[in-house]
């Protein structure tokens, strides 16, 4: 039971973007295409799961052991890049299309708030090991949700007439605070 | 801008000087700045305790003794003037709140009435359930100097004897369980009324 | 280089909020009010300062394949310095801030700038790129931070003006994303008229 509360925590009452704030960057990058979205989040949804597990490791086995508890950001960080680095190779090998449609994405997930912000979070809200692999996993899938729900709604907004000054950035800044607003709805679910 | 050649010893050196300065610096601001972060967060307890509990001259938190409930920790600090209890305070916690866990410091009275209530950390929204801070609204009030003995701590809605904040029903819930959840497991101690 | 223009490139033709739309998150997440968010910029400040000094000192040492972790490294210590030293001396702050300070080492900003301007240029130069870059993030989170603070609670720097709530829409998530869309918007048109 209480892994529901987690999954429908992480998608909807407390989505990442929505309402944590956590991914905004390439959300706002990614979101103008529908199936870049989609690759975008299949490949957080790795980086975002392997890397709440290593450094949930980290954290515990090593970290706090040896008491270098500040040694956190560091740490964290660091598994991260390499991480990625690591998605980055096996992807070229294994799925050449994919890499090349992803493009500079890749990379920049080291730099998504959402990654590291999850692992941090995964420490700071005391999960075990399988809690916080549902924990990634629901918030990679509600990144994902609030993802293409964006990318949709930018795609029909281009067919339409923008006022000059709003155009690009500010409505779909405009656009993810009416979705964040629905998504305040979800309250109270839990 | 000549670079230094990216063979794999420049790498590795380059990578591991870098590392090791970086944890050297670390290391040394950690030690410098552990003293003063213990002290803050001493103070800070020490101003919640003295907020919710009548005055004291001992030093509650040295006296401070857990007891693990429900998956997390309960603090109890007695606070002593001269030689008799005059109150413990309980730093308490709820995960019923709105958004997440919310933790008080609830000052009892010998015998059990409620002193005063200080709220330590929620998530509750802004305008609704953060009206559970006393700096925001009477919502504690109701809570001073009642007896849970004789006191229900439950909103109206679930049969209780507690004015919930308007729509702001579960964090008002969660405020009761966390109060009742300190009242349960008060042990009063070294030379109390009870 | 022009030194000033170097400065001052940071606040309005390249800010890094209204312009770059980099380091998104801390800028929606820690602006519920003005105060906040003038703490969050100039502890981001602080940490792009000194990690655009200390790249542009080792700009030449690094092997090129490793300068990304390499800065991550450098940028991450700062941002640790930065965590401890609010934890003992600001906690108050240090709360309110919470996740985001930790975050300032995936900031885009940061490492964007190191990667682009700390790691070509002197460290002079670095530092006064890091400094208006930082500056001018920082005036944009305290723009944002004191429109949704006076439309969201009423107050100001905690200067309360109004009886009560003001529109609390805006000291909630939904609000950051409409302030800020059209605070950008706004920005955009006056950057175009003085272009």
């Amino acid at each position: 039971m209480e892994y529901f509360v987690i999954i429908i925590s992480a998608i909807f009452v407390n989505n990442i973007v929505l309402a944590k704030f956590l991914g905004v960057c390439p959300f706002m990058g990614v979101s103008s295409r529908l199936e870049t979205s989609v690759g975008m989040t299949g490949a957080v949804a790795f980086v975002m799961v392997l890397a709440t597990i290593a450094t949930y490791l980290i954290q515990y086995y090593v970290l706090v052991p040896l008491g270098i508890d500040f040694m956190q950001t560091i740490t964290f960080i660091l598994v991260i890049a390499a991480l990625v680095q690591l998605v980055e190779i096996v992807l070229k090998k294994v799925s050449p299309d994919l890499y090349q449609a992803l493009g500079i994405f890749l990379p920049l997930i080291t730099t998504n708030c959402a990654v590291l912000g999850v692992a941090i979070l995964t420490i700071q809200d005391k999960y075990n090991l399988p809690e916080a692999v549902v924990f990634s996993f629901s918030t990679a899938i509600g990144f994902g949700l609030a993802l293409v729900l964006l990318s949709s709604i930018r795609e029909s907004l281009e067919l339409v007439d923008v006022p000059e000054g709003m155009k690009g950035i500010p409505i779909a800044f405009v656009v993810a605070g009416i979705l964040s607003m629905a998504f305040m709805g979800f309250a109270g679910l839990v | 801008m000549a670079k230094k050649e990216s063979t794999f010893l420049n790498m590795l050196l380059a990578l591991s000087l870098v590392a090791l300065v970086s944890s050297a610096v670390l290391g040394f601001v950690y030690e410098m700045t552990k003293e003063p972060i213990a002290r803050a967060k001493a103070e800070r307890q020490n101003a919640a305790l003295r907020s919710v509990l009548p005055p004291f001259d001992n030093e509650p938190a040295k006296e401070m003794y857990k007891k693990a409930v429900d998956g997390d920790t309960l603090y109890f600090f007695p606070a002593r003037k001269g030689d008799s209890l005059v109150g413990i305070a309980v730093e308490t916690f709820s995960p019923k709140g709105f958004s997440g866990m919310i933790r008080l410091m609830v000052g009892f009275l010998p015998d059990g009435t409620i002193h005063k209530i200080a709220v330590l950390e929620h998530n509750e929204t802004p305008g609704l359930g953060d009206k559970m801070d006393p700096a925001k609204s009477d919502f504690e009030l109701q809570f001073e100097g009642k007896n849970p003995k004789t006191f229900k701590l439950a909103v109206t809605k679930d049969g209780g004897d507690v004015d919930a904040i308007t729509a702001s029903t579960i964090s008002s819930r969660a405020f009761c369980d966390a109060v009742e959840r300190a009242y349960k497991n008060l042990e009063i101690t070294k030379g109390g009324a009870q | 280089m022009n030194q000033w223009k170097n400065f001052t490139k940071g606040f309005i033709a390249e800010n890094a909020v209204f312009v770059q739309v980099l380091g998104m998150c801390p800028t929606l997440g820690t602006t519920t009010s003005a105060y906040n968010g003038l703490g969050m910029g100039l502890a981001t400040t602080f940490v792009l300062l000194m990690s655009n000094i200390v790249v542009a000192m080792v700009r030449n040492f690094i092997p090129d394949k490793v300068r990304i972790p390499a800065f991550i490294v450098i940028i991450a210590s700062f941002v640790t310095v930065v965590q401890l030293t609010m934890q003992a001396y600001l906690p108050a702050l240090y709360k309110e801030l919470g996740l985001f300070i930790p975050l300032i080492v995936v900031n885009c900003l940061v490492l964007g700038r190191a990667e682009a301007f700390a790691s070509k240029n002197t460290v002079w130069s670095s530092a006064i790129d890091g400094l208006g870059m930082g500056l001018g993030f920082t005036m944009a989170l305290f723009m944002l931070g004191s429109v949704r603070e006076i439309l969201g609670s009423g107050s100001w720097m905690g200067f309360k003006f109004i009886e009560g709530d003001g529109m609390l829409l805006f000291v909630l998530a939904p609000g950051a994303f409409l302030a800020l869309a059209y605070l950008i918007s706004i920005m955009n048109k006056l950057n175009r008229k003085n272009a």
